[in-house]
């Protein structure tokens, strides 16, 4: 995403990987800033005090002022801010006096409402969204760049038509109105998945696949029908292109022609959007897991939202926001492995 | 040559209405705008225009719907506990309780008119995702514009922004700061602090979409012969930026926004789905789901109205831009 210019272009891919991994670095920071400031200033605006979201309304003065002591309330924003993030690699130190609780690395601080290390939800929750998106994106992009290319060859046809028709209805739907539709039919009418809230895995592989096909599918389709119709487009200007007239004319095969010059030129553009997709993946990872029940990310994080359960909401954002930038990182990388015009060096 | 061509002009006119195809021949003549292009290209795809006919038909019910609602329905946080199994609180009857008098049928536990909820429902999904999308339009098209106008280290200040912006984890900072928000805000209160808070905040994570799109455009057009020849008449910035370039970037806008309110249809949906739409008892479509999430194993009809409403609503949208967008397209061949 960020372009650098020419003149400025780092020698090797080493120090590429080292600017862009600190690029990476400033903006999750400036990401956990913006929703640390949100959590600890509004609240102050509208005259609510973090020691009473943390304790109860029914807590004595006494008691939150031990309270503010220990997670450092009193202290300015920003102070608050570095020893949230220095606790992440150096663990924490909670001081009220004589009475210390130390946080181990890496330490997101605790649960306002449980009191459970925060990371150890996150370390919960990680594998179930981790699992939801790996299968969706595979399926989505599989699915619709599949479709995309057979409609863009066989443009006009029946197939083409209806697969856009589908595609467009498909763009339409929201992810929970699909979710709740498939449950209804497959697990309520039909019986035939069950779904299992725990994904630990431990009850088998079977349970395990049954209880994620919906949620991938669920989740996959919008994007599917998205990338459908971005192939379909992508596929039909490449193919009226000049070098593929003379791939065909030097007498290469159908399908080289497609899979070799046609295609590998397509992805580029769709790999643009898949970068920015991404960001978004995780707004429908919150809507597939609170359809589907699955304790993931994204339900940790509305559960904490609805509760002001500041430490865990910071945790998610954070994971989040660093999934985002490391995968838009990635993708510029297979920029450069499907492109050969672009070089990282 | 001047004098016969302005004479078959004015013999053509009488007779065009009878013959469409000399009619045609005479408008060539004329030369038509990019506007009169699209029209006629738009009038032609049948798709597009039964979107645009869909939305006008949910606009009208929109507005009217306290006269709809008066009529066929009944007001829509009204309890009818009278059509509601005593032991289940289920609707009576069968699918969800859909009768002459209660067209959608009744919810679960409260009895409320669905029919009379999914109307109001219009409301709030097209207040809340067209303003968001005049918001995103306004911000995007303003930086987007300077940004691709002035270039140098103002366009980096604004680009790094909406890569900032774009790459923000959207969904889970929203209902963030829905949450810690106040609830009278501005002289606002009740439902309508909600609404104005769902417009803002979509349409601040709106605007990098069009600003990309219009910093792209702007950086093309700048460097044309009739930006240059406004420059050395000696057109100031701001006629250059808002009467050479701005109207060249109609089309292109139009599209975009467009298509930008099926999204936020879904946003808002997905928002009050989360709770952080607008507060209850206040009908809206999300809002209506996530009723019936707990719900629709017992009820399946409950999420089906609102789920189609939603569907349609945003159908509807996407074909008329998609249809536009081909109007548009100075290219395009269909």
């Amino acid at each position: 995403m960020i372009r650098i210019p020419a003149a400025t272009r780092p020698r090797t891919v080493l120090a590429y990987l080292i600017r862009r991994l600190g690029a990476v670095l400033l903006m999750v920071l400036v990401v956990l800033l913006t929703t640390f400031s949100i959590f600890f200033l509004l609240p102050k605006w509208a005259g609510q005090d973090t020691a009473v979201l943390f304790a109860g309304k029914a807590t004595g003065a006494e008691q939150l002022e031990g309270i503010r002591q220990k997670l450092g309330l009193d202290e300015p924003v920003l102070v608050q801010f570095w020893d949230f993030v220095k606790g992440i690699p150096m663990g924490r130190d909670y001081a009220n006096g004589g009475d210390v609780t130390r946080c181990d690395a890496p330490c997101f601080g605790y649960s306002f409402r449980t009191e459970e290390p925060v990371w150890d939800t996150l370390k919960d929750a990680l594998p179930v969204t981790g699992a939801l998106a790996a299968g969706a994106c595979v399926m989505w992009l599989v699915g619709g760049v599949a479709i995309g290319v057979l409609s863009a060859l066989r443009r006009g046809s029946v197939w083409d038509r209806s697969a856009m028709v589908g595609a467009l209805s498909g763009v339409s739907m929201p992810i929970f109105f699909t979710g709740m539709v498939m449950m209804g039919i497959f697990v309520h009418s039909l019986g035939w998945l069950k779904i299992d809230d725990d994904l630990s895995g431990a009850d088998g592989i079977d349970i395990w696949l049954q209880s994620l096909i919906l949620p991938w599918i669920a989740l996959a389709f919008l994007y599917a029908a998205m990338y459908a119709r971005l192939t379909r487009a992508t596929m039909l200007e490449v193919l009226g292109e000049d070098y593929i007239r003379t791939a065909r004319a030097k007498g290469l095969g159908e399908p080289s022609v497609i899979r070799k010059h046609a295609l590998r030129s397509a992805m580029t553009p769709i790999l643009t959007v898949f970068g920015l997709d991404l960001g978004a993946l995780l707004g429908g990872a919150v809507l597939t897991e609170q359809t589907f029940g699955l304790k993931g990310l994204g339900f940790e994080a509305v559960d904490a939202i609805s509760n002001k359960d500041l430490p865990v909401i910071l945790g998610v954002t954070l994971i989040a926001a660093l999934a985002i930038a490391v995968a838009n990182l990635v993708v510029d990388i297979m920029y450069a492995v499907i492109d050969p015009r672009v070089r990282l060096s | 040559m001047t004098a016969p061509l302005h004479d078959t002009t004015a013999e053509m006119e009488p007779t065009a209405p009878v013959d469409p195809a000399v009619a045609a021949d005479a408008k060539k003549v004329e030369g038509r705008s990019l506007k009169q292009i699209a029209w006629r290209r738009l009038k032609q795809d049948r798709v597009a225009l039964a979107g645009g006919l869909t939305i006008v038909f949910l606009v009208l019910v929109a507005i009217f719907a306290p006269v709809i609602v008066s009529l066929l329905g009944h007001p829509p946080t009204e309890f009818h506990q009278d059509q509601l199994e005593e032991l289940t609180n289920l609707p009576k009857g069968d699918l969800g309780g859909v009768s002459g008098d209660f067209l959608f049928g009744v919810e679960p536990n409260t009895g409320r008119d669905i029919f009379s909820r999914v109307v109001y429902g219009a409301r709030i999904s097209l207040l809340v995702a067209v303003l968001a999308a005049v918001v995103a339009v306004v911000l995007g098209t303003l930086f987007g514009i300077i940004a691709g106008y002035f270039g140098g280290w103002v366009d980096s200040v604004i680009s790094r922004a909406m890569d900032l912006l774009l790459s923000f984890p959207q969904l889970l900072f929203i209902i963030s700061l829905v949450s810690v928000l106040p609830d009278d805000l501005l002289g606002l209160t009740g439902s309508g602090v909600r609404v104005a808070v769902l417009i803002g905040v979509i349409g601040f994570f709106g605007w990098p979409y069009v600003g990309r799109i219009v910093r792209g455009q702007t950086l093309s057009l700048r460097e044309r012969e009739y930006v240059e020849a406004a420059r050395s008449l000696g057109g100031g910035r701001r006629h250059i930026l808002f009467r050479e370039l701005l109207p060249n970037l109609v089309a292109p806008i139009t599209v975009y926004a467009t298509l930008m309110i099926p999204t936020n249809i879904l946003t808002e949906a997905a928002l009050s789905f989360l709770g952080a739409g607008v507060r209850p008892p206040t009908a809206s479509w999300g809002g209506m789901m996530r009723d019936a999430l707990g719900m629709y194993e017992h009820d399946p009809m409950f999420m089906v109205f609102p789920g189609l409403a939603i569907f349609v609503t945003v159908l509807a949208f996407n074909l008329f831009g998609d249809g536009l967008r081909d109007a548009l397209d100075p290219k395009g061949s269909r």
